[in-house]
């Protein structure tokens, strides 16, 4: 293996630049964010706090900021439970029915969003769901689907179902055999689908360009109005918090979890 | 599986049972879903009467087949770049030795879980006129006039590659890792040379993670939207823009339903063939 020790050093430069084109524009909106000017300088010739004050101390951005939390709450307390059901159902269930229901429950990751956006835009202005709390829950609850029945039949998969057999021919009823012995040992699937369903939930942009809007417009629908109008520093400064937020919230999904991703 | 009483009449139950706990999920797909993209497909060929108009229009004028042409380039090109910078990096990440591969896996999965829209401004910052890509390589003497990396395709191929090589890492990363390492020692242990076993061993065993790769990175760039609208300068139309655009700006629902049509037909065309190969749970799965 020694032999070729110019070609292992080329592959481990070629290594190191993909690795750098990966996380520099993470790092690069670090400092951009404490500039303290408006304009996209780099190093920024002074450092301020202004950015943060705008973000924090704006109405508007701080009442999509609520929104938007409250938004990826809602999601994760609907979607988990539905998304736990189906997934025991497609785990323990038999027949083409529920093989079917698998695929159906995939379907948000396969059509392409911008599809589902413009149509969910016209179903809902015919039924007066645009720009409400309703409409935006329901939207990424079906996004978020997919994750949580991914994660949580990965979890059921290493579950043994004869346990819970065991827990009902002792006189438990099915649901009470479910929480108190299925559930505490498939609880890491759970939390990584939940954290997930949250992510995408704020996370999620496109969507939102076409329904949100007043005072139910998303925190992505803000930034992306900002970015593609002028590039406001304010948005480095909820590229931090946001990015950081992420970090945590995904260390949280996959410390419980062996296989991260 | 869980069926305790083995009568047929329990059994049905059982199923009865299984699809009810699955119906509440199924109905939000439906409703959010399979209606929405029907009433688009209704609409790109009803028109106050039957009409294929829509698809003629998108089959004879200019500016849908500039798009259509422009999307897919770019998504070979998005797909090539993504394959040859993450084939590497996966084979890093599986034979480097502790602190390293942790070190590559995070560089990868960071980014993944980092909104668009954050990565879009980074890429602005970076890629800009007097932006740091900009001063660098005229510090290093590499050019006198600032580079136009940005508001174009260039912006456009470089974020997304950005965006999509996490897509592309991570299931070649899965194939790779499930390789038997034995395998290539008896194959190097029987006179091959490195490359040789390389070719021979390790390259066709990690083709299902290379076809899972590019079929997932292939697929997303088609349907890519934030990405060309904010980084593209206007002038790189893609496909979902042309959708978007159809709708906010003209108003004109047949048109955009009827482009819609023809990208999801697309993007079906293609997961049901690679299916054959790679099932398609297994393949979103990595997503």
């Amino acid at each position: 293996m020694t032999r070729a020790l110019l070609p292992r050093i080329a592959f481990g430069a070629f290594i190191g630049l993909v690795l750098l084109y990966l996380i520099l524009p993470l790092l690069i909106i670090v400092p951009m964010s404490f500039s303290g000017t408006r304009f996209l300088t780099f190093p920024p010739p002074s450092f301020s706090l202004r950015w943060y004050q705008e973000y924090f101390g704006g109405m508007n951005w701080m009442q999509a900021t609520r929104m938007t939390a409250l938004l990826g709450l809602l999601t994760v307390l609907v979607a988990t439970p539905m998304g736990v059901a189906a997934a025991y159902a497609i785990t323990f269930g038999k027949g083409r029915l529920l093989r079917a229901l698998h695929m159906l429950l995939l379907l948000p990751l396969i059509v392409p969003i911008i599809i589902i956006a413009i149509g969910i835009f016209f179903i809902y202005a015919r039924i007066g769901l645009i720009s409400t709390m309703t409409g935006l829950v329901l939207a990424n609850v079906m996004l978020a689907l997919p994750y949580v029945v991914t994660s949580v039949v990965a979890g059921l998969q290493s579950f043994d179902p004869t346990q819970e057999m065991v827990a009902r021919s002792l006189g438990m009823n099915r649901l009470r055999a479910f929480l108190t012995v299925t559930l505490p040992q498939i609880k890491p699937s759970v939390v990584a689908g939940a954290v997930f369903a949250f992510i995408s939930a704020i996370d999620e942009t496109i969507i939102a360009l076409f329904i949100s809007g007043g005072q139910y417009q998303t925190l992505t629908k803000r930034m992306f109005i900002a970015l593609r109008d002028e590039i406001d520093p304010t948005i480095a400064a909820i590229s931090t918090l946001l990015t950081t937020a992420s970090f945590l919230l995904v260390l949280i999904a996959t410390s419980g979890q062996k296989k991260a991703v | 599986m869980t069926v305790i009483d083995p009568s047929l009449r329990q059994q049905r139950r059982e199923q009865t049972l299984m699809v009810l706990l699955a119906s509440p999920a199924a109905l939000v797909i439906l409703g959010l879903v399979i209606v929405p993209v029907g009433w688009l497909s209704f609409q790109s060929i009803y028109d106050g009467g039957f009409t294929l108009e829509h698809y003629r229009r998108i089959f004879s004028e200019d500016i849908y087949w500039r798009s259509f042409a422009l999307t897919f380039r770019i998504a070979v090109m998005v797909t090539l770049i993504t394959l040859l910078l993450g084939y590497p990096l996966a084979y890093a990440a599986v034979r480097a030795r502790r602190p390293w591969d942790v070190l590559i896996l995070a560089c990868v999965i960071l980014p993944f879980w980092t909104s668009v829209l954050v990565r879009a401004y980074a890429w602005l910052v970076l890629l800009q006129r007097t932006g740091v890509a900009n001063q660098a390589l005229r510090n290093l003497g590499l050019i006198d006039e600032p580079l136009a990396m940005v508001h174009n395709e260039l912006g456009t191929v470089i974020a997304t590659v950005h965006i999509l090589l996490p897509f592309m890492v991570l299931p070649l990363y899965a194939t790779m890792q499930k390789i038997p390492r034995d395998l290539l020692m008896a194959g190097a242990s029987l006179g091959g040379a490195p490359a040789h076993v390389f070719r021979r061993v390790f390259l066709p065993l990690s083709l299902p993670g290379v076809i899972a790769g590019t079929t997932l990175v292939f697929v997303l760039t088609l349907g890519f939207y934030i990405t060309p609208e904010l980084l593209g300068g206007g002038r790189t139309v893609m496909i979902s823009m042309l959708v978007s655009r159809n709708v906010e700006l003209y108003n004109q629902w047949g048109a955009a339903s009827a482009v819609g049509v023809v990208l999801l037909v697309c993007v079906l065309a293609i997961f049901a063939a690679v299916n054959r190969i790679v099932p398609l749970d297994k393949l979103l799965g990595q997503k």
